[in-house]
C-alpha cells in the first residue's frame, strides 16, 4: 500500500489539471464525477493506507517520488512522509473534503461556472495534502502558497461583485504577511542545517541549539508568524470573517479541512523548535488564548451566519493553539480532527439553510426551521451541542475538555490560560445556541424555496454521526481511559504528564468545564427563547450598544489597519499618480519632440535655403579650422 | 608661373566662385541656379590648374578632367530635373518645387 502513496496528492492535482483543461467541454455530471471521483478515490487510499499503518505500526512511511533539482548541495526531493500525525491530517482532508464535494456538487448545481469551482477545489485539496505531506519544508512551503493561491480564487469565485474580489484580496495580502515571517524563518533553518528536510532539522536541532537558544526563539517566533497568517489567529484573524465572500462549500473546506489548520499543522510538525524556544511556545499559547476570547465576543455579535462560523472558527484554532502552547501536542491535534468534523458540519448545515432560503443569510431573517428543515436541525443541533462541548454525549467536549485540563495541569499551564479558556468556551456555548435558536426556532419568517436533497443530506448525517462518537477514541483518564488517540499520536509527539496534586482531583475541573457550557446553553435560552424582553432591555443601554458595535466590527481590527496601513499607502499612491519617477523619462521624450518639430521646420523644400544653410556651414567649418 | 600671377589666377578664381555661390543663392530661375553652379564648378578647376601649374605637377589637370566630366553628369541629371519640374509645376520657379517640406 505504501506504494500508493504518491496517489493521494496526485489524484487531486490531476483532477484539477483535466477540469481545467477540459472542464467547460465535459458536461455537468461528468464535472462532477471527476471533481467528486479523483479526491473520493484519494480519500479511500488514505482510509486503506490507514488501516495498514494502524496494524502495522511503523514509525512511519516513506516515499521519494523524484529529486526536484540539485544545486550546490541543495537537494529538496518530491518526497512523502507519513507519520501519525500527517496521517490524522490527510484524512481529515481527503475525507471531509470528499463529502464537501459531494454536497458542492448540489449546492453549486445552478452555476454557471461549475467546473471553474471543481478545479480549484480539486487543487485546493491537491495543495493542502502536499503541504502535510512534504518530507521537506521547501515542498510544504509549495502547498501552503498553493492553499494561499486556492483561498484567493475560490473566496473571490462570484467575481463580479467587486466585494468579493476585494475580501479575495483581503484573504491573499494578509496571509502573505504571515509567508513572508515563514520565509525568512525557513532561510535561517536552511542557513543553520544546510538542509530543509524536517526530520534531519527535528533531529539535529536539539544538538546545534540549547534549551532557550535566541535563533531558536527567533525561528519559533517567525513560523508562529507564518501560523498566524493562515490560521486567522490575532493580530491576522481579519481576513477570516470576509472570506465568506466565497461559495458556502468553500468556507467549509478553508475552515474544516484546509488552510486554516495549516498553521496548527506547521506548529505540531516543527515540535522540537518550539520545545528549544519556550519564548516562543509561549508566546503560541498566549496567541491562540487571546484570539479565543477576541473572536469569541464577536461572534457574539454577529447576525450573519455565516460570519457567526467564522469568528467561531478562529476561536477554537485558538484552542488548537492554546494547546500547542502548553505542551499538549496531541490534545491540540485531537482537537483539530473533531474540529474538523463539527464545523464542516455547520458550514454545510448553514450552506443548506442558505440554499433553501434564497441566500439570505441574516439570522434576523430566519427562524421556525425546525419543522421545515429537520434533518438540517437535527444534524445543525449535533454540530453545535458539539461546538459548545455539552458534557458527556458530544465529542467536542472530550477534546476541548483535554485542552482546559491540560492548560491548567500540565508543566506550562497556568491559571490564567486555563480562566481564558473557559470563559471563551462559556461565550462559544452561548453564541452556538444563540445561533440555534435564532435559525431553528421561534416564528418562520422566509419561505423556503428548495428543500435540501439527498445529497445535501447524506454528508450532513455522516458528519453528524462522526461529530458525535469521534471523541470516544479518546476519553479522559479518570473516565474509562481510552487514549487510542494520544496512542497514535505517541511515537510523533511527546506526552505530557499533569500536575499529581491537580490530577486527584480532575473530575472537579470536568464538572465544571461541563457547568460552563451547560450554563451558556441556559443564558442563551434566556435571551433568545425565554425572555427576549432581557434582550431589548439591554439593547437600549448606550454603553451595551457601543460594546456590541466595537464587538460587532472585529475589535476594531479591520479600521486600525485601515488607518495604519491602508489609508497611508493610498496616500503616498495618490501622491506619487504621476510616478515622479517616470516624470523624467517623460520629459527625454517631451524634449526629442520638441527636437523633431524644432528641426523639421528646417525642412522647408525651398533649395535656396538648403544652399544658404550648406554655405553658412562651410563658412563655419572653415572659421574654426582656420582659428583653432 | 611667379607668385603674382598665380595670386591673380586665384583671385579670379575665388571672385567666380562668389559670384555662382551669390546667384545661386539669389536666383529663382531654375536653369540660372544651374548655369551659377557651372561657374562654381568652373572657378574651382581654375584653382585646380593654377596649382597644378605652381607645383609643376600633372595632378591639377587630372583633377579638371574629372571635375569636367562630373559636370557633364551633373548637367545632365539637372536638366532632366528641370524637363519633369517644368511639366509637373508649369514653372521654373524652384521655390515652388517645395512639396518636400517635413
Amino acid at each position: 500500500m505504501e506504494n500508493f502513496i504518491w496517489l493521494i496528492p496526485a489524484l487531486p492535482f490531476l483532477g484539477s489539471l483535466l477540469l481545467l483543461l477540459f472542464g467547460t467541454r465535459l458536461s455537468r455530471t461528468g464535472v462532477a464525477i471527476l471533481g467528486v471521483g479523483s479526491v473520493g478515490i484519494s480519500a479511500l487510499v488514505t482510509i486503506l493506507l490507514g488501516l495498514q499503518f494502524l496494524s502495522e505500526k511503523p514509525a512511519f512511511y516513506h516515499q521519494e517520488v523524484w529529486q526536484w533539482f540539485n544545486v550546490a548541495g541543495f537537494s529538496p526531493s518530491i518526497a512523502f512522509h507519513l507519520d501519525a500525525l500527517s496521517i490524522v491530517f490527510i484524512f481529515v482532508i481527503t475525507f471531509v473534503g470528499f463529502l464537501i464535494h459531494l454536497y458542492a456538487t448540489a449546492y453549486m448545481a445552478e452555476d454557471t461556472d461549475f467546473s471553474r469551482f471543481f478545479a480549484c477545489m480539486n487543487l485546493f485539496v491537491g495543495s493542502m495534502l502536499m503541504l502535510v505531506m512534504a518530507d521537506n519544508l521547501l515542498l510544504l512551503y509549495l502547498g501552503w502558497e498553493g492553499v494561499g493561491l486556492c483561498s484567493y480564487l475560490l473566496i473571490g469565485f462570484w467575481y463580479k461583485d467587486p466585494a468579493n474580489g476585494y475580501a479575495a484580496r483581503k484573504a491573499f495580502i494578509i496571509t502573505r504577511v504571515g509567508d513572508t515571517a515563514m520565509a525568512i524563518g525557513l532561510f535561517i533553518l536552511f542557513q543553520t542545517f544546510g538542509t530543509l528536510n524536517i526530520q534531519a532539522i527535528l533531529t539535529q536541532a536539539p544538538e546545534v541549539w540549547s534549551v532557550g537558544a535566541q535563533m531558536a526563539v527567533l525561528v519559533g517566533l517567525l513560523l508562529l508568524g507564518g501560523a498566524v497568517g493562515k490560521s486567522g489567529q490575532l493580530p491576522l484573524q481579519t481576513w477570516l470573517p470576509d472570506a465568506m465572500a466565497g461559495p458556502t462549500p468553500v468556507s467549509a473546506l478553508i475552515h474544516a479541512a484546509t488552510m486554516v489548520t495549516a498553521g496548527v499543522y506547521l506548529i505540531a510538525r516543527m515540535y522540537v523548535i518550539f520545545d528549544l524556544a519556550p519564548v516562543a511556545q509561549l508566546a503560541v499559547a498566549v496567541v491562540g488564548a487571546v484570539t479565543l476570547l477576541l473572536a469569541g465576543f464577536s461572534a457574539l455579535t454577529q447576525y450573519d451566519l455565516k460570519r457567526v462560523l467564522a469568528y467561531s472558527t478562529i476561536s477554537q484554532i485558538g484552542y488548537m493553539f492554546l494547546a500547542l502552547g502548553v505542551g499538549a501536542w496531541s490534545a491540540g491535534i485531537f482537537h483539530f480532527m473533531i474540529h474538523a468534523f463539527f464545523k464542516a458540519l455547520l458550514f454545510l448545515c448553514a450552506g443548506a439553510i442558505i440554499l433553501a432560503l434564497h441566500h439570505e443569510q441574516d439570522m434576523r431573517q430566519m427562524g421556525g426551521l425546525r419543522k421545515s428543515m429537520p434533518v438540517v436541525f437535527w444534524t445543525f443541533l449535533i454540530g453545535a451541542a458539539s461546538l459548545a462541548a455539552l458534557p458527556v454525549i458530544t465529542s467536542g467536549f472530550y477534546s476541548k475538555d483535554q485542552i482546559l485540563w491540560y492548560t491548567l495541569a500540565g508543566p506550562q499551564g497556568s491559571i490564567w490560560l486555563y480562566l481564558a479558556g473557559l470563559v471563551g468556551a462559556f461565550i462559544t456555548s452561548i453564541y452556538t445556541f444563540r445561533m440555534v435558536f435564532m435559525t431553528f426556532y421561534g416564528e418562520a419568517k422566509t419561505h423556503i424555496a428548495h428543500p435540501p436533497g439527498m445529497v445535501i443530506t447524506i454528508p450532513l448525517v455522516i458528519l453528524a454521526i462522526l461529530s458525535l462518537v469521534g471523541g470516544f477514541i479518546e476519553l479522559p483518564h479518570n473516565f474509562a481511559h481510552i487514549a487510542l488517540f494520544s496512542g497514535l499520536m505517541a511515537p510523533v509527539l511527546p506526552g505530557i504528564t499533569a500536575n499529581e496534586l491537580l490530577a486527584a482531583n480532575e473530575w472537579l475541573f470536568q464538572v465544571l468545564a461541563a457547568v460552563v457550557s451547560l450554563g451558556g446553553v441556559f443564558v442563551a435560552y434566556l435571551f433568545y427563547q425565554r425572555s427576549p424582553a432581557l434582550l431589548q432591555n439591554l439593547e437600549r443601554s448606550s454603553f451595551a450598544m457601543k460594546l456590541h458595535r466595537f464587538w460587532f466590527s472585529g475589535w476594531g481590527f479591520d479600521a486600525l489597519y485601515d488607518n495604519l496601513f491602508v489609508r497611508p499607502y493610498v496616500f503616498l499612491a495618490n501622491l506619487n499618480k504621476r510616478d515622479i519617477i517616470d516624470s523624467f523619462y517623460t520629459g527625454l521624450a517631451r524634449m526629442a519632440e520638441g527636437f523633431h518639430v524644432m528641426f523639421s521646420q528646417t525642412q522647408s523644400g525651398v533649395l535656396r535655403n538648403y544652399v544658404a544653410g550648406i554655405v553658412v556651414g562651410a563658412i563655419m567649418i572653415l572659421t574654426i579650422s582656420l582659428l583653432l | 608661373m611667379n607668385a603674382s600671377t598665380m595670386e591673380a589666377a586665384l583671385l579670379l578664381a575665388g571672385v567666380l566662385f562668389m559670384l555662382g555661390l551669390i546667384s545661386v543663392l539669389i536666383r529663382r530661375n531654375v536653369i540660372f541656379m544651374l548655369i551659377s553652379v557651372e561657374i562654381m564648378l568652373n572657378a574651382a578647376g581654375l584653382a585646380f590648374i593654377v596649382a597644378g601649374s605652381k607645383w609643376v605637377q600633372p595632378d591639377g589637370q587630372v583633377m579638371f578632367i574629372f571635375i569636367l566630366t562630373m559636370a557633364a553628369a551633373e548637367v545632365s541629371v539637372g536638366l532632366a530635373l528641370i524637363l519633369q519640374i517644368y511639366h509637373q509645376l508649369k514653372t521654373l520657379d524652384s521655390d515652388a518645387a517645395n512639396f518636400m517640406k517635413g
